[in-house]
C-alpha cells in the first residue's frame, strides 16, 4: 500500500512515498544523505553506518529505515557530522588506502567523502593490516587492502542461477570479502564490470584497463559527491 | 566422504536453511570441513562454495583444517584466567608439545582458545569433544594428556564423581555442577509439568496474554521488552506461520544460569514455549542452544520426545482441537552475537549470524519473514508460573517497575559462586553477603557481563532492576588484588574484537583501536589526552546496528567513568603528547635480519 | 618584525613534495620576501641554525635516520607540517609494512631478479647506515603534527595558501580542487 507521507528533514517539510526508505526519499527532495554500503536497486544492508540520522531523536540509519508520516529527521548536525566524518577516517587507517596508487582515485566514494568533509589526516592510528591482492580470475582483480566491507558486491553481483559470487570470510576485524574460486573464472565481462561499477573503493578492478580517464577529470575530482542531487530543482517538496 | 556428506544432506531434506546442522553433522563425523565436503554441499544445495564457506568461516566451532581427535577448546575468559588458566593453559602446552591454535604432528590433539563456556562458577574449564571439563589443574590436565595419548574415550576420562542433579543422568554424564544456590518460584524442584497447558488450553489465547500482561514481566536477557506486549504484537499479525524462539545462546561472560534451567529444568522451558506458541498462534518452536552446551543435546532430546508421547507436543495438545505446536532444536556453533535475536533467527535459517537492520522487528518478520517472538530461557519459564499462579501473584515479588524474580550466574571472588534466583530490588550488598564475599575485600562488581557496568563500592547500594542497574544476570566480583585494567578491562575488549560479525563498520574498528590506546596506557606511555579520546571515540559505537555493538566499548568506558583513578595513575604527568613510538623496539627486527647491534 | 623562518626536509619520500613547493611558479619570489629558509634542501642548510617557525616534512619514517631527522625538527619547529601523503600516512614506502623487513631485505639483496654482483650475499649491516624500522610510520605517529597538507604532491595553490595562512595569520581558504589525496 504506497501511500503519500509527509517527513520533516531539518525542518524542511518534504513528501516521500511510504514504501521508500529514507535515503532515497531525501534524495529525491533533494537532500543528501552520505552513504557507502548503500547502492541504488540493491538490498540495503545498514553495514557502513555512515548514514546514521536521528529519527524522531534515536539514531537509526537512513538506508533501511523506511519513512512513515510525520517523522522527524535530523540530517545535517554537528553531532551526525562528526559521527560520519569519524567513520571514514575509520574506513581509511582500516584498510591500506595509498590513493596515489589506485585506479579508482578520483572515482572513488570513500576518497569523495572524505574531500566532502575536508579531512586532511585521519584522528586514529593507522592499522595497517597485512592484506592479500587476489588476482587469479581472468576477468578480476580483488584487491583486499582496498576492501570497505560494505557487501555491495555481495548483493549485487550473483550468477544466473542466483549464487553468490562474492561472499564474506571470517568475523571480526579478520573479515573479508573474497571471491568464490569457481565463479569467479565464469564471470561474464559484463558482471565483471558491474561488479567494479557497484565497488565504491578501488578493490574490484576489470583487468587490462585502467586510467581511460585522466587523474583531473575524475567524478569527484572538481565536484563534491552528492552535489549533483543538492543541485537538482525540487519540484516534489 | 561422500557417502557420510550425501546422508548428512539427505537427513536434511537438502534443505539450504538447515545449513548450520549440516555444518555441525559434518563437522563432527570428520573433524572438520574438507574441501570436497564444501563442494559436495554447495553441489547439492544450489549455492556457491563462497557461500557455504562465509557460514562456515563465522562460527568458532567450524574449522577448515582438523582440529585433531581430540579438539581441545580451553575458555579464556575473565575468571578463568583469574582461576588459574595461566598455569593450565602452559601445562596443555607443554604435554601436548604444541601451541595454542595448533594440532600435533600426528593429529591426535589440538588445542584452541574459546570465549566463554559458561562454566564460571567452575573455572578453569575446557570442552573437549563436545564434553566439558571443569575446575581444572595443572595435575588433572596431565592426567587428561595421558588418557589422550592412551586414547581413551572422552567419556572415560573423568575421574571425579559426575555432577550434582542431572548432571549425572545417564543421558548427559558430566562433571559439570549446578550450584543451585538459591531457588525462587522459577527454580522450585517441585514444579509439575504439563500444568500450564492444561489450564491454557481451557483459556482463548488473548486471555493467556492478559495474564503476562497483568504480571508486567519484562524480557529477561537484558534489554528487558513487556512480554506480554511482544506476544501481544506478535498475535495481533495475520500470517500464514508464525514461530516461538527460545534463546537458550546465553553468551555473555560470566552468565551460566540458563545452563541450570537447560539441565534441570528443561520441561518448564519446553511448557514456557509452548504456552508462547498457544498465546500468539504459533506451531513451531525452535530452542536455540548455544554449542558449548552440546553435552545436553541427548537428555534434550530425549526430553522433547517424551513431552510428544505425552501429547505436550504435536497435534491437539492436551486434547485440544487444532493446537498444534512442535519443538525443534537447534544448535549454534561458537558466536556470541547470536544471542542478539535478529543475529539468532540469521543462524537458525542457515547463515552468518549478522544481525539484522530493524525494522522490521522479528516480531513482524522473523524466521523465514514470519512473525516470530524471540524469549529467553528464564521468561519462558517464568512465564509458566504466571500463567499456575497468576500474574497478580507474580507482582508479589520485585519491584513495581521490576516484578517477579530473577536468575543471577554469579562468579569471581567469593566463596560460593553458583545461581541464585532472587527477587528484583535486591542490592549488591546484599548480594555479596549471600554470595560471601567480603565487602571490604571487594574492589568491584561487573554487573551484567562485559555490556553491563563496572561498578565499585561507593554504588553498591545499587539494585537489581530495570530502574536501576539492569542485567541479564551476569555478576562477577572482582577482589582487591585484580588489576582491573590489565586482567579485566583489556581482556573483556578482547572478547568484543573477537566476537564482533564484522559488518558495520564501527563495531568491527573502534575496539580494536581503543585497545591499542589502552595497551599505551597500560605501557606507560598514555598522556591525559588518551583517557579523552577514548571516552570521545567510544561513543562512536553508538551508531552500530546491535546491542554487541553499541556496548562493545562498555568495559573501557564504565571504568573509565567509575574507576578513572586506575587510569589517571598509570598516564604521564609532565606531558601532553606521546606517540607511543618506540625507536628501540621499531629497529628490532631489521637489525636481527641484518646481525646488527641496534645503536641509537 | 623579523621574517618567520621555515625549515624542509624529505625524509621516505621521493622529493615530490618540494618539487610541488616550488611549483608555486613566480610567487616563490613573494615566499622568499616572506619568510626566510633555515635547514632545507632548497637552499642547501644542512644544520639548524636557529628556531624555526614552520617545518615542512615530506615522507614518512622508514628507518632510524628519518626519526631522528624528525625529531630534531620537532625540537626545532615551533609549528610541523605533514606534507604529502607520505608523511600523512607512510605512502608508496608504506606498501612494504606488510611485508616482513627480513623478506624485503633479502628480495633487495639477495632474491631480487635484479640482484647482481652480490657474491658475497651480504645485505648490507655497516653501523654507519641508518636502521629499518619495522614499518614505514605516519610523522605523527612519532612526533606532534601540528597541520597536514594531503596529496601526492599536494597541490602547489595549498602549499601557497596554507603558507600565507600560517604567516599572515588569516583563515586558509580551501577550495575543493585542491585537497586531493592523488
Amino acid at each position: 500500500m504506497n501511500k503519500v507521507v509527509k517527513i520533516d528533514i531539518d525542518g524542511l517539510e518534504c513528501i516521500a512515498n511510504s514504501d521508500q526508505y529514507i535515503i532515497e526519499a531525501a534524495r529525491e527532495n533533494g537532500i543528501y544523505i552520505p552513504t557507502l554500503c548503500n547502492y541504488p536497486g540493491v538490498k540495503p544492508k545498514g553495514g557502513c553506518r555512515i548514514c546514521t540520522v536521528r529519527v524522531n531523536g534515536k539514531q537509526m540509519t537512513a538506508c533501511t529505515t523506511p519513512v512513515s508520516d510525520g517523522m522527524r529527521i535530523e540530517n545535517n548536525t554537528e553531532e551526525l557530522i562528526n559521527l560520519r566524518k569519524s567513520i571514514v577516517e575509520l574506513l581509511l587507517v582500516e584498510g591500506n588506502h595509498f590513493c596515489p596508487s589506485c585506479e579508482k582515485s578520483g572515482n572513488c566514494e570513500l576518497q569523495a567523502l572524505a574531500y566532502r568533509f575536508g579531512i586532511m589526516a585521519p584522528r586514529f592510528p593507522y592499522l595497517f593490516p597485512v592484506r592479500k591482492v587476489d588476482a587469479s580470475h581472468p576477468k578480476i582483480i580483488k584487491d583486499q587492502n582496498r576492501c570497505i566491507l560494505c557487501k555491495r558486491c555481495i548483493r549485487a553481483i550473483t550468477d544466473e542461477k542466483g549464487r553468490s559470487v562474492f561472499a564474506y570470510r571470517r568475523r571480526s576485524s579478520r573479515v573479508e570479502v573474497v571471491v568464490d574460486s569457481k565463479l569467479g573464472k565464469q564471470l561474464t565481462d559484463e558482471l565483471a564490470q558491474k561488479a567494479m561499477d557497484v565497488c565504491p573503493v578501488g578493490s574490484i578492478l576489470v583487468k587490462e584497463k585502467g586510467f581511460i580517464t585522466p587523474i583531473g577529470e575524475r567524478k569527484y575530482d572538481k565536484n563534491p559527491i552528492g552535489s549533483d542531487i543538492e543541485n537538482i530543482t525540487i519540484t516534489k517538496r | 566422504m561422500k557417502n557420510t556428506i550425501t546422508k548428512t544432506i539427505a537427513k536434511y531434506h537438502k534443505d539450504k536453511t538447515r545449513l548450520m546442522d549440516i555444518l555441525i553433522d559434518t563437522q563432527e563425523e570428520l573433524g572438520y570441513i574438507p574441501k570436497e565436503a564444501i563442494s559436495q554441499i554447495a553441489e547439492d544445495l544450489h549455492m556457491s562454495e563462497v557461500d557455504v564457506e562465509q557460514t562456515i568461516s563465522f562460527y568458532h566451532f567450524f574449522s577448515f583444517q582438523p582440529t585433531g581427535k581430540y579438539s581441545i577448546y580451553l575458555n579464556n575468559s575473565v575468571v578463568a584466567v583469574m582461576m588459574g588458566r595461566k598455569e593450565v593453559a602452559s601445562t596443555f602446552e607443554q604435554e601436548l608439545g604444541i601451541k595454542f591454535g595448533q594440532v600435533t604432528a600426528d593429529g591426535l590433539a589440538g588445542l584452541f582458545e574459546t570465549s566463554c563456556i559458561g562454566m564460571n562458577d567452575q573455572e578453569p574449564a575446557a570442552i573437549i569433544n563436545n564434553m566439558v571439563f571443569t575446575r581444572l589443574t595443572p595435575f588433572r590436565v596431565k592426567e587428561i594428556v595421558r588418557d589422550i595419548k592412551e586414547g581413551k574415550p572422552v567419556v572415560d576420562m573423568f575421574r571425579a564423581s559426575f555432577g550434582d542433579g542431572k548432571n549425572a543422568s545417564e543421558l548427559i554424564r558430566s562433571v559439570v555442577s549446578n550450584n543451585i544456590r538459591k531457588i525462587g518460584p522459577v527454580l522450585d524442584p517441585f514444579y509439575k509439568p504439563g500444568e500450564a497447558i492444561k489450564k491454557i488450553i481451557k483459556m482463548k489465547p488473548e486471555e493467556v496474554i492478559e495474564e503476562i500482561k497483568r504480571s508486567s514481566i519484562r524480557g529477561r536477557g537484558g534489554a528487558g521488552f513487556p512480554t506480554g506486549l511482544k506476544w501481544e504484537f506478535c498475535r495481533k499479525i495475520e500470517a500464514d506461520k508464525k514461530y516461538i524462539f527460545c534463546n537458550a545462546d546465553e553468551g555473555e561472560p560470566g552468565t551460566f544460569k540458563d545452563r541450570v534451567i537447560l539441565t534441570e529444568l528443561p520441561r518448564l522451558i519446553m511448557e514456557g514455549m509452548v504456552v508462547a506458541g498457544y498465546a500468539v498462534g504459533a506451531t513451531e518452536g525452535i530452542l536455540y542452544i548455544r554449542f558449548e552446551y552440546k553435552y545436553l543435546e541427548r537428555y534434550l532430546e530425549n526430553i522433547l520426545q517424551k513431552a510428544r508421547e505425552k501429547n505436550y507436543l504435536g497435534k491437539d495438545i492436551g486434547g485440544k482441537k487444532g493446537f498444534n505446536f512442535d519443538i525443534r532444536i537447534q544448535f549454534g556453533a561458537g558466536a556470541y552475537v547470536c544471542g542478539e535475536e535478529s543475529a539468532l533467527i540469521e543462524s537458525a535459517e542457515g547463515k552468518r549470524g549478522e544481525p539484522r537492520d530493524r525494522p522490521p522487528f522479528p516480531v513482524r518478520r522473523g524466521y523465514f519473514d514470519m512473525p516470530t517472538v524471540v524469549n529467553n530461557v528464564e521468561t519462558l519459564c517464568s512465564a509458566v508460573k504466571v500463567i499456575l499462579n497468576g500474574g497478580e501473584w507474580y507482582k508479589s515479588f520485585g519491584t513495581t517497575e521490576s516484578t517477579g524474580t530473577k536468575l543471577l550466574s554469579i562468579s569471581g571472588d567469593c566463596r560460593f559462586p553458583g545461581v541464585y534466583e532472587v527477587d528484583w530490588g535486591f542490592s549488591i550488598n546484599d548480594m555479596l553477603e549471600m554470595v560471601g564475599a567480603v565487602n571490604s575485600e571487594v574492589q568491584a562488581v561487573q554487573v551484567g557481563g562485559p555490556s553491563g557496568a563496572l561498578i565499585g563500592p561507593n554504588e553498591f547500594n545499587r539494585i537489581l532492576g530495570y530502574e536501576d542497574l539492569a542485567t541479564g544476570g551476569s555478576l562477577i566480583i572482582f577482589g582487591k588484588h585484580r588489576d582491573l585494567l590489565t586482567d579485566v578491562v583489556l581482556n573483556f575488549t578482547e572478547f568484543f574484537i573477537e566476537e564482533s560479525c564484522g559488518s558495520c563498520s564501527t563495531c568491527r574498528i573502534v575496539p580494536t583501536i581503543l585497545m591499542k590506546k589502552l595497551k599505551k596506557i597500560l605501557n606507560a606511555r598514555g598522556v591525559a589526552q588518551d583517557i579523552e579520546d577514548m571516552t570521545e571515540w567510544g561513543k562512536i559505537l553508538r551508531a552500530s546496528r546491535c546491542g554487541l555493538g553499541q556496548t562493545a566499548a562498555n568495559p573501557i568506558l564504565s571504568s573509565i567513568k567509575n574507576f578513572r583513578h586506575l587510569y589517571e595513575e598509570k598516564v604521564q604527568k609532565n606531558k601532553t603528547f606521546d606517540s607511543g613510538f618506540d625507536l628501540n623496539a621499531a629497529v628490532l627486527e631489521s637489525c636481527e635480519a641484518t646481525n646488527r647491534i641496534p645503536n641509537i | 618584525m623579523s621574517k618567520p623562518i621555515v625549515a624542509t626536509t624529505s625524509l621516505a619520500g621521493c622529493f615530490g613534495c618540494h618539487m610541488s613547493v616550488l611549483d608555486i611558479d613566480d610567487r616563490i619570489l613573494e615566499l622568499i620576501e616572506l619568510v626566510e629558509f633555515n635547514k632545507s634542501p632548497i637552499n642547501d642548510i644542512k644544520k639548524f641554525t636557529k628556531k624555526c617557525d614552520i617545518g615542512l616534512i615530506e615522507g614518512g619514517c622508514a628507518n632510524s635516520e628519518n626519526v631522528h631527522v624528525l625529531k630534531d625538527f620537532r625540537e626545532h619547529c615551533k609549528i610541523l607540517i605533514s606534507l604529502g601523503e607520505c608523511a600523512i600516512m607512510g605512502g608508496l614506502p608504506a606498501m612494504r609494512n606488510g611485508i616482513p623487513v627480513r623478506e624485503c631485505l633479502e628480495e633487495a639483496y639477495l632474491n631480487g631478479l635484479t640482484v647482481a654482483g652480490n657474491t658475497g650475499k651480504i645485505i648490507p649491516n655497516d653501523p654507519e647506515l641508518p636502521m629499518l624500522l619495522d614499518k614505514v610510520y605516519p610523522c605523527h605517529e612519532v612526533v606532534k603534527i601540528d597541520y597536514f597538507l594531503p596529496g601526492c604532491p599536494p597541490r602547489a595553490d595549498l602549499i601557497w595558501d596554507a603558507l600565507v595562512a600560517l604567516i599572515t595569520g588569516d583563515e586558509m581558504k580551501l577550495p575543493y580542487e585542491v585537497i586531493k589525496f592523488d
